[in-house]
């Protein structure tokens, strides 16, 4: 799924990334703890949280992830979105919440990242 | 490679969300080095643990990477409290991290473990009261 395709999907806000929304992605992930992202994600894709702070985007970073989705039309920093440029992530926000932001975009066929082990 | 290339970082243990500035650094050093995906992923997701533990624990420290022929070599020095019990510390899950720390994340108790997971070894020396070095290594030959 083209990251362009996350954004009309869940009627998310653009915050930066512009030329990175025909990158593909082939899965996404949801949670506020940043210490099981690094603990069971795999395979680049997608972060859905929660959260707002840096260590999202690090984290993000760290994983090889090229898009970070903000529900609930959380608001991150300037700073945050400088390092999301600087990492070459791409940053939105979404209205929704995240349980049904995640099952919009499962249901379009963006499924889990497949775990570790 | 015939020479080894070092990189030196201080980790601000004042603020928390700088915690991670050095792994993203290594990040883009191992790049520009020409380093696989995977071998990069490791070692950053290993240091940047490492990095968040100094800031949550033990106000920050240094750390020090070295890359040599045969592996990457990540050294994490503070002068915090020390590990009472390494190998309860090193059971998933388990944490001494306090409630604010959780709400920006982090202390579900998944750093040591992986960073063990993440590297071919690593070796912990903590002394109480004086402070703990890590070191791991992540082989890329």
């Amino acid at each position: 799924m083209k990251i362009k395709e996350i954004k009309k999907l869940l009627g998310a806000e653009l915050l930066c990334g512009e030329d990175l929304l025909d990158s593909e992605v082939y899965s996404a992930c949801c949670s506020d703890m940043m210490s099981d992202v690094l603990a069971f994600v795999k395979d680049q894709g997608v972060l859905l949280t929660g959260l707002v702070n840096s260590q999202v985007i690090r984290t993000a970073s760290m994983m090889d992830m090229v898009c970070v989705v903000f529900v609930r039309s959380k608001n991150p920093s300037l700073d945050m979105i400088e390092l999301a440029r600087e990492c070459g992530i791409v940053i939105m926000k979404s209205s929704k919440r995240a349980y049904e932001a995640c099952g919009v975009l499962y249901s379009a066929g963006l499924v889990a990242s497949p775990a570790e082990d | 490679m015939s020479e080894n290339v070092t990189f030196h970082f201080d980790v601000d243990g004042e603020n928390f969300s700088s915690a991670g500035e050095a792994s993203v650094l290594v990040k883009k050093k191992l790049r520009q080095l020409g380093f696989s995906p995977e071998i990069i992923r490791r070692v950053s997701i290993a240091m940047y643990e490492g990095e968040i533990n100094m800031v949550i624990h033990a106000n920050g420290g240094s750390a020090d990477v070295t890359v040599t022929d045969e592996d990457i070599v990540i050294t994490l020095a503070d002068k915090g409290p020390g590990i009472p019990d390494v190998s309860l510390a090193m059971q998933e899950g388990f944490s001494t991290a306090r409630d604010n720390i959780r709400a920006l994340g982090f202390g579900a108790g998944m750093g040591l473990p992986n960073m063990k997971k993440y590297t071919d070894t690593m070796e912990i020396d903590t002394v109480l009261g004086v402070g703990t070095t890590i070191t791991m290594t992540v082989k890329h030959k």
